[in-house]
């Protein structure tokens, strides 16, 4: 039995920054993790996949260099050493969390922590024992979420002919053939990796259209940029008839209306993820959920129960590490009996790593058209921008919606190569509430992707210069 | 080293503050930063913080007393450090803050006359506290200077993309004095321009103290709101009256407004209400017989009564440094007389019958003809009714009779078409008009006065309830 001042129920994105802040303000505290530290983002998710899609952008790159005047001899795709890399980098990337830990005295308990308790929470040891701890100040329920099946389609986690992302990410090989279903970032994710890699990939999604929630524009363009890859794009699709076999699995689909059977090896099932809310004694502490299961929090991070808090995936959505490690930093504040500034959910970027890239911040155009805001577009392609050129990456386009009488940013929406990392500038400009003119009167090195940015700015005010 | 706490300019506009609160007891830890007391502005509440980190050792300034800007409030020290020095300037209302250390005030905050001391005290503070809400003043320049959309494009011909464009964030403002940045966003700057709202006093929820858009949005809702509850029922109690001392507040509006308008800053509302039922009121109270013959002014002093009794807030006097609110009705009406006007008075005439107020009127009115009015039939009046409808007069504004702070002007009452549904019907209709001093009654309260005056005109049954 140890006394803490704050345990925190989960080493992933949430919990861990969460927990080195808290240190870091000066609360004894510690971490409850029964696999490796860095959760689901470095061990299953983020950090292994972006390792997976670098290998599958390097593979695309090289097959065009003879364009730029490299000829590479004969090109092999090896997914099984691709995996072992991104292995390695999720590895590194997790020790560098226990050298933070370290470096800021953070106590590690390994296993599976329970609330038994207002104060105190239990954790199973891997060899079966039971520590009891006690955490003076607060706990922090920060357990993620898991991969989860499509049972009412048929589709139940085998682990092998019907996998998930955890099991994607660990193939020695890359299948024939492989249905996706599910055309979220993670979908997306997979179909281009796959494909990168030889896959006959199937990219299925009951919606419309695929990233359901980017704006409509960017989804008609990743849906381009697919299909011209070969990548069998079907949406408004239902699944229906699923047949596991040993080694392949069968389905029929109905696309409205346009019907056909399809049979592949693997089908990845990429619908969505659970909160991660039971065996953590929730119940019996008072913690309540909301009516889609999540752990219920106010903007404090507060839970029902008096001392309880919760972060990351399990406290809802968006479900995304960077959402979690600022609710990390604000429930580390709020113990800590800090200012806190409260998270504002309608700033949080989404980024998806497919090629071209996806990144978005705010409303959609569909948001707009619903809000019946009075709003504006500005829109520039990367063909007219001069760096895109150069690297050979024109696909795609900056779009910004702004609204009509003030110039505030209301969303801005990039498709294209490095759109996640050039998201930011308009994070940090909705952040500040810049409006587009402080986008544009901000000088734009050349040449640069970037540029494209302030030249969207500049269309929604009707005075695009490049185009 | 140990430093004065002086009363801040917490608003472009703030003379001097009354501290509401103390937020800190004397011997307790204070950071640079931290918000130490309440202070009631010109225009809000709002929080003076500390300047350096140390103990709050003095607190010199109690709480619910008022000081001019630049007075000691306290004092920030080490725990043992001798503060006897600094204490010295405490006892004189506005003591120079000698003791800070002199440096250049800022060219901004010197307009209106010099320097204050206190703004050397400021200025120092500036360099060390992150948080402060002095450079508001530097936000509310550039608040100021950033001209709404429209008229920005309108201005600036070769930049401007025509209207509906965004434009004018208030970059061309000159940049703030001393080096302070300006704490509001772009986009809180443009709405605040656009609708109006002055970002000096204005705490912002961003970081550091920074305006951002969902303070604006605040500012705006909250307006209209204050506004709603602006007139809190007063309870009432078994004394004649009660003194409130004047708030802030009041005190701005009281000054501001008589400087434009004379010693008695008046306006005017005006309502015509319905007056069918009461004329059939009237009608069967004859049919009655003679001896139950009331005037349509009586039912109106009658009904004035009863809704001064309801509203306090409109029944009451100005007295200069306070208000005082009565709760008893002693309801003025002012009589024509070959020598002038006369306002003889009904007491308590909220309490008393329409036959009694009846009779009362008549006796009153006729020895004010025969001058025999004693002074204290004439003196002691809280609010004034003065009609001269029997003149065949449609509507008029009333001279308030001070210290009141309202008197009703009442017209004729006459058939008038008024479209009722979809028919044209012949209504008995007569006007009304309340003249407010606008120290004491703002334009919503006496509204809502006026609304409780229509409905028992209206309804005259809701007189006997």
């Amino acid at each position: 039995m140890a006394s803490f001042d704050v345990i925190f129920l989960g080493g992933g994105p949430a919990g861990y920054v969460g927990a080195i802040r808290a240190a870091q303000l000066g609360l004894n505290t510690a971490v409850v993790e029964r696999e490796a530290l860095g959760g689901t983002c470095v061990i299953w998710g983020c950090i292994p996949a972006k390792a997976l899609l670098e290998a599958a952008s390097l593979a695309t790159r090289v097959a065009k260099g003879a364009e730029f005047g490299v000829t590479v001899g004969e090109v092999k795709l090896d997914y099984g050493v691709a995996m072992k890399r991104s292995r390695a980098v999720s590895t590194q990337n997790s020790k560098g969390v226990e050298f933070l830990f370290k470096k800021n005295k953070i106590t590690w308990i390994r296993g599976t922590g329970t609330i038994t308790g207002a104060n105190a929470v239990t954790v199973k040891t891997q060899d079966g024992k039971e520590e009891k701890h006690d955490a003076k100040k607060g706990i922090v329920i920060c357990t993620g979420s898991r991969v989860k099946g499509l049972p009412q389609v048929g589709l139940e986690l085998n682990k092998t002919t019907v996998i998930s992302s955890d099991e994607a990410l660990v193939l020695e090989k890359a299948p024939k053939s492989i249905a996706i279903v599910g055309a979220g970032a993670v979908g997306c994710e997979f179909a281009d990796v796959f494909n990168a890699f030889g896959s006959a990939v199937t990219l299925i999604d009951v919606a419309p259209a695929i990233l359901p929630l980017e704006d409509q524009e960017c989804s008609a363009e990743l849906a381009k940029a697919f299909k011209k890859r070969k990548i069998d794009v079907v949406t408004g699709a239902k699944i229906s008839n699923v047949k596991i076999g040993k080694n392949s699995v069968s389905m029929s689909l109905d696309a409205g209306g346009a019907k056909r059977d399809l049979t592949v090896d693997v089908v990845l099932v990429a619908a969505g993820r659970a909160p991660n809310v039971e065996n953590v004694g929730l119940e019996k502490a008072g913690v309540k959920l909301t009516e889609r299961g999540f752990v219920k929090i106010n903007e404090r991070m507060e839970t029902s129960a008096k001392g309880i808090y919760a972060i990351g995936d399990v406290a809802g959505p968006p479900m995304l590490a960077h959402k979690g490690s600022r609710e990390g930093v604000i429930v580390a504040e709020v113990i800590a009996g800090k200012h806190f500034h409260p998270l504002n959910y309608g700033n949080v970027p989404n980024a998806t790593y497919c090629h071209p890239e996806v990144a978005s911040i705010g409303l959609t155009e569909q948001q707009c058209k619903e809000k019946k805001l009075d709003y504006k577009v500005g829109k520039f392609p990367f063909s007219a921008n001069g760096r895109a050129r150069t690297s050979g990456e024109t696909e795609g386009f900056v779009k910004i919606i702004r609204d009509a009488k003030y110039g505030e940013i209301l969303g801005a929406h990039i498709i294209g190569a490095h759109a996640t990392e050039m998201i930011h500038e308009l994070a940090v400009a909705r952040e500040n509430e810049y409006t587009v003119e402080e986008v544009d009167l901000a000088i734009h090195a050349h040449p640069t992707l970037s540029e494209a940015v302030a030249e969207a700015a500049l269309d929604s005010m009707g005075k695009l210069i490049h185009a | 080293m140990a430093t004065k706490v002086v009363m801040e300019a917490l608003s472009p506009t703030m003379e001097e503050g009354r501290l509401v609160k103390w937020l800190k007891n004397e011997g307790d830890a204070v950071k640079s930063g931290e918000p130490i007391a309440e202070v009631e502005t010109d225009k809000a509440v709002m929080e003076l913080v500390a300047r350096a980190d140390g103990v709050l050792r003095k607190r010199v300034l109690g709480e619910g007393t008022a000081a001019p800007v630049g007075q000691l409030v306290g004092v920030i020290a080490g725990k043992d450090e001798n503060i006897d020095a600094l204490l010295q300037g405490a006892g004189g209302g506005g003591a120079p803050a000698q003791a800070a250390p002199a440096q250049a005030a800022p060219a901004q905050q010197q307009q209106g006359g010099g320097a204050k001391p206190a703004e050397q005290v400021i200025a120092r503070a500036q360099e060390t506290a992150g948080a402060s809400s002095v450079p508001r003043s530097a936000d509310q320049a550039q608040g100021e200077a950033s001209m709404p959309p429209q008229q920005k494009a309108a201005g600036a011909p070769p930049q401007s993309p025509g209207p509906g464009q965004p434009a004018g964030s208030g970059r061309g403002a000159a940049p703030a004095g001393n080096g302070g940045r300006a704490r509001s966003s772009p986009l809180a700057r443009r709405l605040a321009s656009e609708r109006g709202i002055d970002l000096g006093g204005m705490q912002g929820s961003g970081p550091g103290g920074r305006i951002v858009k969902r303070d604006i949005e605040a500012a705006a809702t909250a307006a209209p709101a204050a506004a709603r509850q602006a007139a809190p029922v007063r309870p009432r109690s078994d004394a004649d009256f009660e003194d409130v001392p004047l708030t802030q507040i009041r005190k701005t509006i009281a000054r501001r407004l008589s400087e434009s308008i004379g010693p008695i800053p008046t306006f005017y509302l005006t309502a015509e209400f319905d007056l069918g039922r009461a004329s059939e009121l009237r009608d069967a109270m004859l049919e009655m017989g003679d001896e139950y013959k009331v005037s349509f002014n009586d039912i109106v002093l009658k009904a004035t009564a009863t809704a001064l009794a309801q509203h306090p807030e409109v029944n009451a006097h100005w007295l200069g440094d306070k208000i005082r609110y009565f709760n008893r009705v002693h309801l003025g009406m002012a009589v024509a007389t070959d020598d002038g006007l006369i306002v003889p008075v009904i007491f308590d005439a909220d309490q008393k019958r329409m036959s009694e107020i009846s009779a009362e009127a008549k006796a009153l009115a006729k020895k004010a003809r025969e001058r025999k009015l004693k002074p204290e039939e004439y003196t002691g009046s809280t609010f004034s009714v003065s009609n001269l409808g029997m003149f065949g007069i449609d509507q008029f504004t009333a001279i308030i009779n001070p210290p009141e702070a309202g008197i009703l002007a009442i017209g004729a009452v006459e058939d008038k078409p008024v479209v009722v549904g979809d028919d044209l019907e012949v209504r008995k209709k007569m006007r009304v008009t309340m003249s407010c001093d606008h120290r004491v009654v703002d334009g919503a309260v006496g509204a809502r006065f006026l609304q409780t005056l229509r409905r028992m005109l209206e309804n005259p049954l809701m007189l006997v309830f």
